[in-house]
């Protein structure tokens, strides 16, 4: 459950306004995070000229928002971007926590192009309401002015709203900070190993356990609608392919046939699933199966190793890792199975693991650049590829779903932690584990 | 619709959207859910942080025969290559012999390989190394009903490390004796 956004124009006429004071009652995060230690964030590349912002720390009315700094929580999200650069609190001339306490003229003199100010107020039934504005210094113009509603344990989820909210307004994008990953974090040594898979908010705070397990679980693929997960499991000491319900736990098996069963990849209607299947005889194909019908329809039969499908958007094509040109290269096939596939990437001698950004343009892959691992992203209508990233082992790239950045992960030392990059090579991130490394991020869709 | 209408579906909407809230957090992690739906293979039932170590009593594992050649479990490979060469060629082949001789003894090979590229694609090549192992013990007297085949891909390194020397050691297929045998026909 998420706070419900309430548009501007329905706070600033009295009649809307009680549509206001009655979307208290919706939401609120269920508070079900682990006291796990949070993924700690390094910011590792950002643009030459970030834009100047000053997020005013929040007015709190209560104890009961749990002593979250909403602003603080924003300043993140923006810098972590590597898009903004936020005004330290100490150079702050006031601390409004309204728009029309603001002078933006004293603001513009801080060089903030832009100011953010807000409250957290106590209304009835034990919700919080946050509130925010955003200011243009130069022209005092409000560009935007919201509220959102819900439990104490939603702030953290209200307070990205509102970086999402900052973000489209001055850059024109649909901000993804209140969104959720997924990754597979790992710790010990054989026979002591740990494989755990984890969601969190898209920054690595509010970690939630979705499965624990002494035998590998890998590549977690969402729903089309948050709301599940799909994921291959070793917990029979043999592979299967599980989908559970992120909320509550509840979980099925959908594949354990003899041999490989892999790569689960929901498709955008949310009602299959393309996986990798290799049959008795070893040799792993693709396949789609239908959830409700348990259906199974085969899509490539080759002597190669074909895997690692993904949906185009349109669910019409699907992307996949093949060697059967001699080397791993990414091939498209109709979701029509008979169709014969088209190789996609021709530069260099390996190419593998695809996703397609949300628009359908691009695709992202791990890429062997110069004896390197490294994640790329080729642009499907001109067939131009770049490389986005510089480690030796990148993999798993992710789409965040506004398309803008990437979350991939990489080798730091010993350990694997994860990384985000901007689909323009501009800004990244990284995110590591206190201990233990954690790797296959999968980037949520965007929640209602 | 009039404004005020509009206003009556807004509660109605916001109302049911509560409800639905509160009921998501009661029904939050329950003791043992129940499968959701009629599985193709064998339901495993989860819980709201499950757990999956479920142990396969059938999967057991032996220590298996021990005699020279026989002591060694493990094959190697060159990097993204399932061809058995070398002493792995004559490892094979003893263990190919002893279970020609044991019809009842049961294998489980589990192949894996170096960390380097896709972990999906790793799957697919420790799966061919397997069965390039099966293909070769069933050619010289195994019997397929002895063989099971697992992939771990890059998931299980037998040694830490990123240098070639660690990845030669993790290239590779370990022959696991099950201590269930086969049973009689």
């Amino acid at each position: 459950m998420r706070m419900r956004p309430i548009p501007a124009s329905q706070l600033v006429s009295g009649r809307r306004g009680l549509a206001g004071a009655l979307a208290l009652m919706v939401v609120g995060l269920c508070p079900t995070h682990d006291a796990r230690a949070a993924l700690q964030i390094e910011i590792t590349s950002g643009v030459r000229d970030p834009v100047p912002i000053a997020i005013v720390p929040f007015a709190r009315a209560v104890a009961a928002d749990g002593g979250l700094d909403v602003a603080e929580v924003v300043q993140h999200d923006l810098e972590g971007s590597g898009r903004f650069r936020a005004l330290p609190r100490e150079r702050m001339p006031a601390t409004p926590t309204r728009a029309d306490e603001i002078a933006p003229a004293v603001w513009k003199g801080t060089g903030s192009d832009y100011v953010v100010v807000g409250r957290v107020t106590a209304i009835d039934n034990g919700q919080l309401a946050v509130d925010f504005d955003l200011l243009n210094t130069l022209t005092g113009a409000r560009l935007a002015a919201q509220r959102f509603v819900g439990a104490a344990s939603a702030v953290r989820n209200a307070a990205h709203r509102v970086s999402d909210v900052i973000y489209q307004k001055i850059l024109g994008v649909r901000g993804a900070f209140a969104t959720r990953i997924a990754y597979v974090a790992a710790d010990g040594s054989p026979p002591a190993q740990r494989y755990q898979l984890i969601v969190s908010d898209a920054d690595g705070a509010n970690q939630h356990l979705v499965l624990e397990s002494r035998f590998p679980l890998m590549s977690p693929s969402w729903s089309p609608d948050g709301q599940w997960l799909a994921y291959v499991s070793f917990e029979t000491k043999h592979s299967g392919v599980y989908v559970q319900l992120v909320r509550s736990g509840e979980r099925r098996q959908v594949s354990a046939r003899a041999g490989v069963n892999g790569a689960p990849e929901w498709s955008p209607d949310g009602r299959k699933l393309a996986l990798t299947l290799g049959g008795g005889g070893g040799n792993p194909d693709i396949y789609i199966l239908d959830l409700a019908s348990q259906e199974l329809t085969r899509l490539t039969d080759d002597p190669a190793i074909d895997t690692e499908p993904v949906w185009a958007p349109d669910g019409h094509s699907l992307y996949f890792t093949s060697d059967r040109a001699g080397s791993a290269q990414i091939y498209r096939i109709a979701a029509q199975s008979g169709a014969h596939p088209t190789r996609i990437t021709f530069g260099g001698s390996y190419n593998a693991r695809p996703r397609v950004s949300p628009d359908g343009s691009q695709l992202a892959m791990v890429t062997l650049d110069n004896g390197a691992y490294r994640i790329a992203v080729q642009d499907l209508a001109s067939g131009t590829a770049r490389v986005l990233s510089h480690g030796r082992l990148d993999e798993s790239p992710s789409f965040a779903p506004n398309g803008a950045t990437l979350i991939y992960s990489e080798r730091d030392g010993e350990r694997g932690v994860l990384a985000t990059v901007s689909t323009d090579g501009l800004t990244g991130l990284r995110l590591k584990a206190p201990q233990g490394e954690v790797r296959e991020p999968a980037w949520g869709p965007f929640s209602p | 619709m009039t404004e005020e209408a509009s206003m009556r579906r807004v509660m109605i909407v916001l109302l049911v959207a509560a409800s639905v809230a509160l009921g998501a957090c009661a029904a939050k992690r329950p003791a043992a859910a129940p499968p959701a739906a009629p599985a193709a293979n064998e339901a495993v039932q989860g819980s709201g942080a499950g757990s999956a170590n479920a142990a396969a009593g059938a999967d057991e594992e032996a220590a298996g025969p021990q005699a020279g050649l026989l002591a060694t479990h493990l094959v190697y490979f060159d990097f993204d290559s399932s061809e058995i060469k070398g002493t792995g060629t004559d490892v094979v082949a003893a263990h190919a012999k002893f279970l020609g001789g044991h019809a009842d003894t049961r294998v489980r090979l589990e192949g894996h390989t170096d960390e380097r590229g896709s972990r999906e694609y790793n799957i697919g090549l420790g799966e061919r190394r397997a069965q390039a192992v099966r293909r070769a013990l069933l050619l010289q007297g195994a019997a397929d009903a002895q063989i099971s085949t697992v992939s771990y891909g890059e998931e299980r390194p037998a040694v830490p490390g990123h240098d070639e020397a660690a990845w030669a050691k993790n290239r590779r297929v370990e022959i696991v004796y099950l201590a269930q045998p086969l049973p009689p026909k």
